[in-house]
């Protein structure tokens, strides 16, 4: 078996200051990858290389396409690099904002990929919309609405329905939960696991919060100053932290 | 007449314009930018649109001008007196007898033949414009054929109005490739650019942006399999003056006590079947 993603020696600068440097791991199918870190730890500029949105300054990323296997994403067209964005990609922002046209009703934002990739049947297009709306717990009939009249936890449904809509292989998310009280959380935190468990999907999950790795990710990478500094299986990684940050992180963690 | 040099603009800017109207016809439906001059009327009057027929005018031709089909508006008598003074080019209201047709918002009735040149004038060349505010983003998504976004305008219209509810400047799909914004022009229009024997040349003088269609291309508008396109216009009417049930029509407001007329809006083809004594409907 092919690793979906493989990373090699990733390293991001931002001038003199390090992004991320020098990462490596290997992401299966079908399996999710947290990553910890405190801010300005290059969780996000990490992902973001991994995306395809920032341009690292060396390594690889090989990501195993359906026609041609494992395929360098750097040395990609940028109408490659889109085209896997709209299909086998997906990417979850931290603000809903960002994810979604908030001008455009919840119809036409989880349309918009099929769309993209061609689909030209109305009736089709607003079915497929209308099954992921409720995928995502969201009533049928706010399927014109604009997402600006939604909640901070309906908006951020939504857009991981639009997401997922064209049925991609790999998961990138941004602080999937930041910015959503505890409870809308948890429901979110369950919706997640139920549709990453049931559709067989890979992810890669940048946070924070401990409890959203625990809950989703099979395995746990925790960075600090740009750099991995453990990583395993995530409830090994979280019971018995080997790295003074790790132990620091976990007994940081308020108990209620 | 010798005051000015021919057609207006100086040699150098003839050349200028013609470099970019040649390239915009080997590349059917793509924005090629030129460095649009100041020409002797505001923006919005027409500037792109003078400045094409300024360079494609020989002393040889034969000039029409028409504004929302009509010979006879402020528009169209300012643009045709101005390339009376400054090319000395005879000048015709009858489609079939131009070699160049200048145009703001409406292709004539009449067919177009293989020779004629048809000039529309542009305010707006970018059909991504209201979609994505970022201009350098909509030239990559032209360029990399990035058009999901338009059709989610589609799909919107139709979500919120049960139709496309576009009627006018409606976009199209150029050989399959380009999509293209075809000046405001009704739909009704729109399948005249398909397939037409006459080249299409698009100026827009403020955005100094100049594309074209030349004969013969296939130009498709955009459309859902179960909302197909159609070329509407007002359903049910015939012109008060000629008769015709297949021209497109401009609603006339008569009185203040809501009375109104359709009429033809393009004069020269009303005109001509009045003159031909019919006031039953014909193509």
């Amino acid at each position: 078996m092919t690793p979906l993603l493989q990373v090699e020696n990733l390293s991001k600068h931002y001038g003199a200051h390090l992004g991320c440097g020098d990462v490596s791991f290997a992401l299966w199918p079908g399996e999710v990858m947290g990553i910890v870190g405190e801010s300005g730890s290059g969780k996000s500029t990490l992902l973001n290389c991994l995306a395809g949105h920032l341009r690292p300054d060396a390594g690889r990323v090989l990501f195993d396409t359906r026609e041609d296997g494992p395929r360098d994403i750097l040395g990609m067209t940028e109408a490659e690099r889109r085209w896997l964005a709209r299909t086998d990609w997906a990417f979850v922002h931290q603000n809903p904002r960002d994810g979604l046209r908030m001008n455009v009703s919840a119809g036409g934002n989880v349309g918009e990929r099929l769309m993209a990739v061609g689909a030209r049947h109305y009736g089709d297009i607003r079915a497929q919309a209308s099954d992921w709306l409720e995928r995502v717990e969201i009533d049928v009939g706010r399927l014109d609405d604009r997402p600006r009249a939604f909640s901070g936890g309906m908006q951020q449904r939504l857009q991981i329905a639009r997401n997922l809509v064209t049925g991609p292989r790999l998961v990138f998310m941004d602080e999937p939960t930041g910015g959503l009280d505890v409870s809308v959380q948890a429901r979110l935190l369950d919706l997640l696991r139920g549709l990453v468990r049931r559709l067989g999907l890979s992810a890669v999950i940048v946070t924070h919060d401990l409890a959203v790795v625990r809950l989703l990710a099979d395995r746990l990478m925790v960075m600090k100053d740009g750099r991995v500094v453990e990583q395993g299986l995530t409830d090994q990684v979280l019971d018995d932290p080997q790295h003074a940050y790790t132990q620091l992180l976990v007994s940081s963690v308020l108990q209620v | 007449m010798t005051a000015y040099n021919f057609a207006y603009l100086d040699e150098a800017t003839k050349r200028m314009l013609r470099r970019a109207i040649l390239k915009a016809v080997a590349i059917p439906g793509y924005q090629v930018p030129f460095s649009s001059r100041e020409m002797p009327m505001p923006y919005g009057w027409g500037t792109g649109g003078v400045q094409v027929t300024a360079a494609c005018l020989v002393p040889e031709d034969t000039l029409k001008v028409i504004d929302q089909g009509a010979d006879d508006t402020t528009n169209a008598v300012s643009i045709r007196k101005f390339f009376q003074r400054v090319a000395d080019v005879a000048v015709t209201e009858r489609t079939a007898q131009a070699s160049i047709i200048q145009t703001r918002h409406r292709i004539p009735e009449t067919p177009l033949i293989a020779g004629q040149i048809l000039v529309f004038q542009v305010p707006i060349p970018e059909p991504l414009r209201f979609l994505e505010p970022r201009e350098v983003e909509t030239r990559v998504m032209h360029a990399l054929e990035d058009y999901g976004l338009m059709q989610v305008r589609l799909y919107e219209d139709i979500a919120r109005h049960g139709e496309i509810a576009r009627a006018y400047a409606y976009p199209v799909r150029v050989e399959g490739r380009y999509i293209m914004d075809p000046s405001p022009i009704p739909k009704f229009d729109n399948p005249k650019l398909n397939n037409s024997p006459a080249l299409q040349l698009f100026g827009a003088g403020r955005e100094c942006r100049i594309y074209a269609l030349p004969p013969f291309t296939r130009v498709e508008s955009l459309d859902f399999d179960d909302y197909p396109f159609s070329a509407t216009k007002a359903a049910g009417q015939s012109c008060a003056l000629c008769g015709s049930t297949v021209s497109y029509l401009d609603e006339v407001i008569t009185d203040d006590a809501g009375g109104r007329m359709f009429v033809c809006s393009d004069t020269d083809y009303c005109a001509a079947r009045v003159a031909a004594g019919s006031t039953e409907d014909a193509a």
